[in-house]
């Protein structure tokens, strides 16, 4: 394999690995506060949709960002309110949320434009445009590491660096903060929080949300930025693929946005077969390069590749006992 | 100023109702301030109740809280923590993977970035250290701590928050005698420093030892307030059962036979613990064999190796045989935590009658249901369970109810060994007695049984021979004729005999 | 909270999640400009109003009952199993490998040996979660999407490279022998009298009401179904109750990957006569919210599934005589799923208002 294509690999696993990281990011500040988020995926899709249709609608990408955020908030809501409310059961309000979200995107988008579930194709300021980072011109010349800053590094759409840039922020939020403090521990033994006076509802209320606007934009970068436009089950998994890199990751958010950039990798492979039969001069079936995070996840939850232990309270809504 | 003459707390007409059950009845204390003052009752008197009231978990129905002569509402616990409660709860609220530290400030935190106040608790922490003796290394991991050392962490979270109230739930239920005696040192600190204690427990050791003022509930009623000095255990026992206690049980001379059990070696990992440190046992027929010992040394492991649940290392025979399924040894076994492993709390309880028989039940692929649900009444009648109605939910017996349905389903497969744990947990009185006997008329029968109880006393008065239980080995056996209660509990706290 | 009648939890309950997921879905409907009540009228003329609707309606509600009880059984061991999807899948390369490669004589016999095949394979697929979750403590419910997506792929793989018959565009296998198809209801005597027109539904039904039956018995009247329901409730007393923990995981997550597995000789022996690309259409999610509505009850998952059935036809009928997509199933399908297995609480909570008030 050349250079050339190696960075054209590697520039497309940083396309796909934003999403991916996002909501790897939302499902960490959720379960890391004790709440289960199967509903990444539900999440992502019902704001790529919004953002897709609403940016198309007014034109401005920027409307169309908060307006899937504000998509994918009201689905956190509405499993914060089964979840932590009622306390219901937190892998199937995910389930139903995400069916939900499969469902209500096709149906407004048809009502909508009548494209067959998808919305109309974006273009100008109706979509996030790739940003040339300072020097990436000049210094494309220099050997090796010109080409690399040049092709992987600058020219993605800006929330490709604002993924990023969420990865020490979320570090800091949670470990340097009061309230990543408190959102930890509820997260591992909510009584400890109640009893110190602090509301157990409140701090995974605000995880969920956080949750929420991260998966919101996530969405919005899939419909406004890697693509040009929603289309039906865009998402396709990326939900879950996030929820195994966390898993991999250990809840850590470094690990995040190492376990996204290797599944992002992955998915980045398997668009190009021909390199992966010439590198490895193996006839390798698309379709396992496309299983390969699924079975890697399988191998770390067997404990195979390093154990993973969840946040304690995870799953479990709190009761206050007597 | 008004508030150091007034008492630290005073409750005044506090009740409580869940349903139709009373749990607190016109509760009214006052405790004065620099003193510690002991609430002892049975469980389920209505203490926990009482407790969660004042840290704001519930509100009264009625009745008022004065804190330092003022009216206080209390509608949570960040009100509580401001009004200068403290509590520190029987299972404690830390957050395993975190630091003492963090412990300690979570909650009380200044400002929205930890670093300030993480230095300003060290500082704090420190001199709390220093002026009670609570000596905890800040940055240690809390679940690397002992339960000792998790409880000063309790106790320093309160002392942080300025709290000059502290309520302890039953403290000791989980502490050596060493520890305890520890425990109690620190409290008198407290109490010099002009803090106020509240002790609730259902020991009456405790009370004596460290209280100025006790108040005995009943029923969820406060059924006297004493100063300790005037009273004594004979005295407060009447008051908390209502009644003269006999908790000596009438009983005949055991006449031994031979050897039932015989368990040699057997030695216990868990998460890189050894809590069995090579127990060797042996249980003869027609006798009562008493473990005793500080919650936390063994026994429970020791139960639940015999009764199969856990596997350790060493050999187990019965009757001169190794096996496999300790039930088809003739082994039952009346666990320990009879609503976490002994019932299913959903099923009815004809299904719960044959809970770990289920499979003597098949009559072919099926299970007989009718004959299981004919059994289950005539034995529901035979053993006194109320109400009469095997297809309720086990959850909607009383606990002595639940617990007659489990010795009733153990004794009903006549075994030659009896494991029976903490048989009058959360047992009213009556039923109490009843199982007493039972026990005692197994043991007549010529059965063996193995009797574990934190209850020195049930210990005391049951066994006919009482082997002790410290780190995950018996340290001592004496006979209950001739032993007495501070012997047992040097033995308790492993001092050994030669060395005492 | 204020306790309900026995028959209320039972009847009510799932009867109001469904009031509340149709007035939701009404509202949607009205949301994107379409009548609501026409699309009720729709449904129900083209799913339930003709034999021939009927027909389709009970072919979707064979493969919901055994979607559904496979989520009922692993439910009652406290085990959410969401990998009913590719366990259908993988069930129906079971049927497809067992109708192509051995010459049957008559349907019947391969009827049966496709149904083992189908159980077989279905049984493996949702086993080795099973023994994850045992043996290694992996989450079942993370470790069951997985094996959705891994078996989706493998199944493209295969279509696509291993049974593909050479010449054929379309990533599917040969078609099965043609005296190998399934009697539909149309040709069964007695039946064919009212189902004039060829419809789906065809003997495999009677294979899932057998099922369910077998189910119930199992759980309610065996020791392993004693077994199973007991450590559902609580894995520490199972465990004091000699209740092999591993034991009873792997089985029943066996029985479960069976149940869903067997779902294809509904729709690969039954409807396709050979094995396609996603053929189960969804049907294992679906039993998610078949177990939930039917109360984890085998006999109210047929109840459960019939709705459903009538669902998915109904649906069907919207997409093609409406301007409503027929995705609408799917949203449906998230609202019961949502407000039977999730807002479960809040609903008892309404009915527990109302009853105390009637008490008062």
């Amino acid at each position: 394999m050349d250079y050339a294509t190696l960075l054209q690999l590697l520039d497309s696993t940083v396309r796909l690995a934003t999403p991916l990281l996002l909501a790897c990011l939302a499902g960490l500040f959720s379960e890391r506060a004790g709440v289960f988020d199967i509903g990444l995926e539900g999440k992502m899709l019902i704001a790529a949709m919004t953002s897709g249709a609403v940016a198309a609608i007014s034109g401005s990408v920027w409307i169309g960002l908060a307006a899937g955020i504000g998509a994918s908030l009201v689905w956190a809501l509405m499993h914060g309110i089964a979840s932590i409310t009622f306390r219901g059961n937190q892998l199937i309000s995910g389930v139903a949320l995400n069916f939900l979200a499969s469902g209500i995107t096709v149906l407004v988008a048809q009502a909508a434009f009548g494209q067959g579930g998808r919305t109309p194709p974006l273009s100008g300021n109706a979509r996030f445009g790739a940003i040339t980072l300072p020097f990436a011109e000049a210094l494309r010349d220099v050997p090796i590491l010109g080409p690399l800053y040049f092709e992987v590094i600058s020219g993605h759409p800006l929330l490709v660096y604002v993924a990023a840039l969420c990865v020490p922020l979320t570090w800091w939020v949670l470990f340097r903060t009061r309230f990543g403090l408190r959102l930890r521990a509820v997260g591992e033994n909510p009584a400890a929080v109640d009893t110190a006076g602090v509301s157990v509802t409140r701090l995974r209320f605000a995880a969920v949300l956080i949750a929420g606007v991260l998966c919101g934009i996530a969405g919005a970068y899939m419909a406004t930025a890697l693509q040009a436009g929603f289309g039906r089950e865009m998402t396709a998994g990326r939900g879950y693929i996030a929820l195994a890199a966390l898993i991999f990751a250990k809840w850590k958010p470094w690990a995040a946005l190492y376990a996204t950039l290797l599944f992002g990798f992955f998915q980045a492979l398997a668009l190009r077969p021909d390199v992966v039969t010439r590198v490895t001069t193996l006839d390798i079936p698309v379709p396992a390069l496309e299983a390969l995070p699924y079975v890697l996840t399988v191998l770390v939850l067997a404990g195979f590749v390093g154990k993973a232990i969840p946040p304690r309270a995870g799953g479990e809504p709190y009761v206050k006992e007597r | 100023m008004t508030q150091t003459a007034s008492p630290a707390i005073e409750l005044r007409g506090i009740s409580k109702a869940f349903g139709t059950v009373q749990a607190n009845k016109d509760i009214t204390i006052t405790v004065p301030r620099g003193t510690i003052h002991g609430i002892i009752g049975e469980n389920g008197a209505g203490k926990s109740t009482l407790m969660s009231i004042l840290y704001g978990f519930y509100r009264a129905d009625s009745g008022q809280i004065l804190i330092g002569g003022r009216e206080t509402a209390i509608p949570d616990s960040q009100s509580a923590i401001r009004a200068g409660i403290g509590m520190v709860f029987q299972h404690f609220k830390l957050v395993p993977n975190f630091t003492v530290l963090e412990n300690v400030i979570l909650g009380a935190e200044d400002g929205a970035l930890l670093r300030p106040s993480l230095s300003k608790a060290r500082k704090e922490l420190a001199r709390l250290s220093k002026e009670y003796g609570l000596d905890v290394n800040p940055d240690a991991v809390v679940e690397d701590l002992s339960v000792g050392h998790q409880q000063r962490v309790e106790i320093l979270k309160a002392l942080y928050r300025q709290a000059e109230i502290l309520i302890l739930d039953e403290p000791t239920g989980v502490l050596t005698p060493a520890e305890a005696d520890h425990l109690f040192r620190i409290l008198s600190g407290l109490r010099e420093q002009g803090k106020t204690v509240i002790l609730i427990t259902h020991k009456l050791r405790e009370i004596m030892a460290i209280t100025d003022n006790v108040s005995v509930m009943r029923r969820g009623e406060i059924v006297g307030t004493v100063k300790t000095a005037e009273t004594s255990p004979p005295a407060l026992a009447e008051l908390m059962v209502g009644r003269k206690v006999l908790l000596r049980v009438e009983k005949t001379p055991a006449k031994p036979g031979k050897t039932v059990l015989e368990a040699k070696g057997l030695r216990l990992m868990r998460g890189g613990v050894e809590l069995l440190k090579g127990v060797d046992l042996t249980i003869r027929r027609g006798e009562i064999l008493g473990l005793a010992g500080v919650a936390g040394n063994g026994q429970s492991e020791l139960l639940e190796v015999l009764g199969g649940i856990a596997r350790a290392e060493g050999t187990i025979t019965m009757n001169g045989h190794s096996f496999t399924d300790p039930r088809e040894a003739g082994i039952a076994h009346v666990p320990e935590d009879r609503q976490h492993l002994g019932v299913i709390m959903d099923f009815s309880a004809w299904e719960n009658m044959a809970f770990g028989y289920h499979r003597h039940f098949a009559k072919g692929a099926l299970m007989d249901n009718r004959t299981l649900r004919d059994e289950t009444a005539e034995a529901m009648k035979r053993f006194d369970v109320r109400p009469l109605l095997p297809d309720l939910a086990i959850k909607n017996f009383s606990g002595g109810n639940q617990q007659k349905i489990v010795v009733a389903r153990e004794i009903e497969r006549n075994p030659d060994l009896l494991l029976i744990g903490q048989p009058t947990r959360g047992v009213d009185i009556g039923a109490i007695e009843f199982i007493h006997k039972q026990i005692v008329a197994l043991r007549d029968q010529g059965k063996a049984i193995l009797l574990v109880s934190v209850e020195l006393d049930e210990i005391m008065s049951l066994s006919d021979r009482i082997a002790v239980m410290c780190g995950g080995r018996i340290v001592g056996e004496r006979d209950p004729a001739t032993t007495n209660e501070k012997e047992l509990g040097l033995l308790m706290a492993g001092v050994n005999d030669e060395a005492a | 909270m204020q306790r309900i009648p026995r028959w209320a939890d039972v009847v009510l309950v799932p009867i109001i999640s469904l009031a509340l997921a149709a007035i939701c879905a009404a509202g949607v409907i009205l949301a994107i400009g379409q009548d609501p009540m026409e699309a009720l009228n729709t449904m129900v003329v083209g799913a339930l109003g003709s034999a021939y609707g009927w027909g389709y309606t009970l072919y979707y509600a064979t493969s919901f009952i055994f979607t559904g009880l496979a989520v009922t059984v692993a439910y009652h061991a406290g085990l959410f199993n969401i990998g009913g999807e590719g366990q259908a899948q993988i069930g129906g390369l079971g049927v497809a490998l067992v109708l192509l490669f051995i010459p049957w004589p008559h349907w019947s016999v391969a009827l049966l040996a496709a149904t083992l095949g189908a159980a077989a394979f279905g049984a493996l697929w949702a086993a080795i979660p099973g023994y994850l979750q045992a043996k290694r403590g992996s989450h079942i419910v993370i470790t069951t999407i997985m094996f959705n997506y891994i078996a989706y792929s493998l199944i493209v793989w295969v279509l696509v490279d291993v049974l593909r018959p050479a010449g054929q565009a379309e990533p599917a296998t040969a078609r099965f022998p043609a005296h190998l198809g399934l009697p539909t209801l149309t040709e069964i005597p007695g039946l064919s009298a009212i189902f004039t027109d060829q419809v789906p539904a065809n003997v495999s039904l009677f294979v899932a009401l057998a099922a369910c039956f077998a189910v119930w018995l199992l759980l309610f009247r065996t020791p392993l179904g004693y077994e199973i329901r007991a450590f559902g409730k609580s894995e520490s007393a199972a465990r004091y109750a000699g209740i092999n923990p591993t034991k009873i995981i792997i089985v029943t997550m066996m029985i479960s990957g069976a149940l869903a597995g067997m779902m294809s000789i509904n729709n690969v022996m039954g409807e396709s006569g050979r094995l396609l690309q996603n053929a189960s259409e969804g049907a294992g999610f679906i039993g998610i919210a078949v177990a939930l509505m039917g109360r984890n009850h085998p006999f109210g998952v047929v109840l459960a599934a019939l709705l459903f059935g009538f669902l998915y036809q109904g649906g069907a009928e919207i997409g093609l005589w409406t301007q409503i997509p027929i995705d609408l199933r799917v949203v449906v399908q998230g609202l019961v799923i949502l407000f039977t297995g999730a807002l479960d609480h809040m609903v008892r909570m309404l009915l527990g208002l109302f009853f105390r008030r009637r008490a008062a």
